[in-house]
């Protein structure tokens, strides 16, 4: 017979045995073996075995969130890196949490923390009304269960699967393996081309036909604006453009479309772009006019003469600049961040950032 | 990019041909310009205006910064 | 007034000092060819020709324009008259990087998944120009070199015949069917510049539309792509004369739905021209007075806010609209796929995200300018492998996120 998968099981206290309500506030701690629904775990799936129980109050973990994870990544420790064989975990599941809002959340965050810690496979099983569905989906599979207990021999006859493909590196997808989408976009080869999709879809939303689109509107996230600036006279300017205007030459290898990095060039000695010492990266857009006069996309001169005219107090000595073009929100968020931080070392109070 | 350096505290507009995307990723302080191969330009027009037209751009896009807004705003 | 479509199947190509139809297999003058393209325009340093097949070991890299050889054997006016078509054939044009977005296509392996111009008989032209050659005339010549060699090779097909016909016939209103949803079809087209245009029957495309145009008429031939966006989503000169959404519609008109017209327009660099540009759109399909409109796009980020714009205004006037896009969700595909979105945009087609990346494995042969490999967009400095292989982006290969709906890729959320 082929050796069980090893399992570690994520309980809360009330699953785990430990007591309800006021149990909540314990401690996490690893048991032996399975508890409570992993012995059903066990039953259904002869396959797998439950090497340790974790179990934890979801007070606790859902109060000090960091603390708990700590610990837990500690307790599960002696079943990674050098555990005897036997005691190698291979797949962590937690859960089901149906809608219990505090033990999803646990669920979510350990989860989270373990695939991050340990890169083995993680599963948890929640319903998707439950708050922490939302927070997790993007990091850890999560099974869809009902609300409530009722739907416990679903719930891991789902979540066991899943896991299970996972370790052995199948895809998957939410509807055939029942988890909640993680708002990650595959391609994938259809039957029918674009056009044929597109009239077959535009047919159906004519005749009244609910029609399920292919991409979803996403919400993006916002910022307060940060307070005007009171004396720009004595302020420091910091600029930055995504129109890819890079020194002549590309030093940092700037790729026309889906920037992978960004560029830091001095501005010291400069109080003007020409097309002898600038030039466009971008592949978006014509670069004619930009090659011609680089000023076209990043204002230098005009930005030197107000500096000059004692408008604008001083000038960051660095520009940063990056290509637009397909480049993911992803990469745009990660360059922003960093400069940002190279801004705010200087004391840059202000920002001109130029697009295209 | 332009969210991250706002969120980090800093004041930033967004100077940009194409104000309905501005809009749509989150910009708070969004200045319109020319056009995109040329946002802070014209080449039909000659070097001098050029010169005035990219320098009055620029003025409003620090206007943007000295001004108080508390939503998006497009100056 | 009807246009008619004669298809002659060809199944294989060959080098041979007499060109022309030889049962399914078409045979072509390699040298006489070469000579014509040169002496035709002086700008032409070389124009080397060679043929890539299905199945074999090559790689055609730096491909600037894709053409079917067609040849007009009846009629004089625009929409209507015969076109003889050599299918499975195409004219692949391809030379130094002049905007960045040149493309690849493999002929074989993984990436031959992707582009339709993995699966015809493709005779590609590698153009080389004067050195001092400006930018917009490299490109200008490539893309009449490619017209005139799809031309020429038209032309031997000329007393074929063909294997099926395909009418486009004008629609009357007689024939349009109260039972049946009319439909209006949105074509946008990219125009942003001398390196990012397209040409309507000889007429930049960023002035005199947005205007209605018989489907026949635009089924003619009219349009011609001069531009350089990515790969991926450029609408080749091919595309155009193909067009899936027009032929879907043709196809279906009378069964299960009415066509009764195109409202061809662009996308513009300018706020202002965008809005406008949006704004006679919707007046012109409010005038058509359709069920439903399908919206198609090119290229992507800024013809995203177009795309918005079109949806938004149709919707609210109680329009249907179904819109063609693909996606820039990161490698990984977890990050915002579009540049602008609207709530109105509601029923949307995805053919695929660009920014996907692919392991091409080597090959044999590779045709076209090899030292500019690592600058196509989709690629990357260390894109190119020791062993000859390429990671790249899906954006750099031809017509894979057509989003014109060409292809079968499509993108889901997992």
């Amino acid at each position: 017979m082929a050796s069980k998968i090893k399992v570690i099981h994520c309980l809360n206290q009330f699953f785990g045995g430990l007591g309800g309500e006021e149990q909540a506030h314990v401690t996490p701690r690893l048991v032996e073996g399975a508890k409570g629904p992993g012995m059903l775990m066990q039953s259904i799936f002869p396959e797998v075995e439950i090497i340790a129980t974790l179990i934890f109050g979801d007070n606790y973990v859902a109060q000090k969130t960091d603390a708990a994870v700590e610990q837990v990544l500690e307790l599960l420790a002696p079943h990674f890196n050098d555990a005897a064989k036997d005691q190698q975990a291979q797949l962590f599941v937690a859960g089901p949490a149906f809608n219990a809002g505090r033990y999803g959340l646990a669920c979510g965050a350990l989860c989270k923390a373990v695939s991050k810690r340990y890169l083995i496979p993680v599963v948890t099983a929640m319903s998707e009304q439950n708050p922490a569905a939302a927070e997790y989906r993007r990091d850890v599979y999560i099974a869809a269960t009902s609300d409530d207990v009722t739907g416990m021999e679903q719930a891991i006859g789902r979540m066991v699967p899943l896991g299970i493909n996972l370790l052995h590196g199948e895809k998957v997808l939410p509807e055939t393996d029942h988890y909640i989408a993680r708002g990650q976009r595959r391609n994938y080869f259809s039957s029918q081309s674009g056009a044929e999709r597109a009239v077959d879809m535009l047919l159906a939303k004519i005749s009244g036909q609910p029609v399920l689109s292919e991409y979803a509107m996403p919400v993006f996230d916002r910022v307060e604006p940060a307070p005007a600036i009171k004396d720009l006279a004595s302020a420091r300017l910091g600029l930055v453009t995504s129109g890819g205007i890079v020194p002549r030459g590309n030093p940092d290898r700037i790729v026309s479309a889906n920037a992978q990095n960004f560029g830091t060039y001095s501005l010291n000695t400069l109080d003007t772009l020409s097309k002898e010492t600038h030039q466009t990266a971008h592949g978006g857009y014509d670069p004619t006019c930009a090659n011609e006069n680089p000023n076209r996309v990043l204002p230098l001169d005009a930005i030197r003469e107000l500096e000059a005219e004692g408008a604008i107090g001083s000038i960051h000595p660095y520009y940063y600049a990056t290509v637009g073009n397909a480049t993911s929100v992803a990469n745009a968020k990660q360059f922003g961040e960093s400069i940002a931080k190279k801004l705010l070392a200087d004391g840059v109070q202000a920002v001109i950032l130029t697009s295209t | 990019m332009v969210k991250e350096i706002e969120r980090a505290g800093i004041t930033v507009v967004h100077a940009c041909s194409i104000v309905p995307i501005s809009k749509t990723v989150g910009a708070n302080r969004i200045v319109p310009t020319i056009a995109i191969p040329h946002p802070f330009g014209d080449p039909n027009k000659s070097l001098a205006e050029e010169k005035i037209l990219r320098r009055e751009l620029v003025e409003k896009a620090l206007y943007a910064l000295t001004t108080a807004i508390e939503k998006q705003t497009v100056f | 007034m009807v246009l008619e479509k004669g298809d002659i199947l060809i199944e294989d190509i060959v080098f041979g000092p007499e060109g022309g139809v030889k049962g399914h297999c078409l045979v072509l003058d390699q040298k006489s060819l070469k000579q014509y393209l040169l002496k035709r325009d002086e700008r032409l340093l070389t124009a080397e020709i060679s043929l890539a097949r299905p199945g074999e070991s090559v790689r055609i890299i730096c491909v600037k324009d894709v053409v079917e050889p067609w040849c007009k054997v009846s009629g004089d006016k625009t929409g209507e008259g015969r076109h003889h078509i050599l299918k499975n054939i195409a004219v692949v044009t391809c030379g130094k990087i002049v905007g960045f977005q040149e493309g690849i296509i493999d002929m074989s392996g993984s990436g031959a998944l992707y582009s339709p111009f993995s699966k015809t008989l493709n005779v590609v032209i590698d153009i080389t120009v004067g050195a001092d050659i400006p930018p917009h005339e490299h490109e200008e010549a490539a893309r009449e070199a490619g017209l005139a060699a799809a031309q020429f090779i038209g032309e031997t097909c000329r007393d074929a015949t063909p294997d099926t016909i395909t009418r486009f016939p004008p629609v009357e209103p007689e024939t349009i069917s109260a039972d049946l949803p009319k439909i209006v079809y949105v074509y946008m087209l990219l125009s942003q510049g001398l390196l990012h245009d397209t040409i309507v029957f000889g007429q930049d495309a960023k002035q005199g539309l947005p205007c209605i145009m018989k489907p026949q008429v635009l089924m003619d031939g009219g349009i011609v792509s001069a531009n350089c966006v990515s790969a991926c989503d450029k609408n080749t000169t091919y595309h155009h004369q193909n067009n899936p959404v027009i032929h879907e519609l043709n196809t279906r008109h009378g069964k299960d739905l009415n066509f009764i017209g195109v409202v061809l327009t662009n996308e513009l660099v300018r706020l202002a021209g965008k809005e406008a540009s949006a704004a006679k759109s919707i007046e012109l399909v409010k005038e058509l007075n359709p069920d439903g409109v399908l919206l198609s796009k090119e290229g992507f980020g800024n013809p995203d806010a177009d795309q918005m714009m079109i949806i938004r205004g149709l919707e609210k006037a109680g329009i249907k609209t179904v819109a063609i896009t693909d996606e820039y969700a990161g490698a990984d595909g977890c990050s915002q796929s579009l540049a602008d979105v609207t709530p109105e945009a509601d029923a949307m087609i995805s053919v695929g995200n660009a920014n996907e990346r692919i392991v091409l494995p080597p090959m044999d042969r590779i045709l076209g300018p090899v030292e500019d490999l690592s600058s196509l967009a989709g690629a990357y400095p260390q894109s190119l492998r020791d062993d000859g292989s390429l990671e790249i982006e899906l954006q750099g290969i031809i017509g894979s996120t057509n989003e014109l709906g060409f292809q079968r890729l499509r993108c889901r959320e997992v």
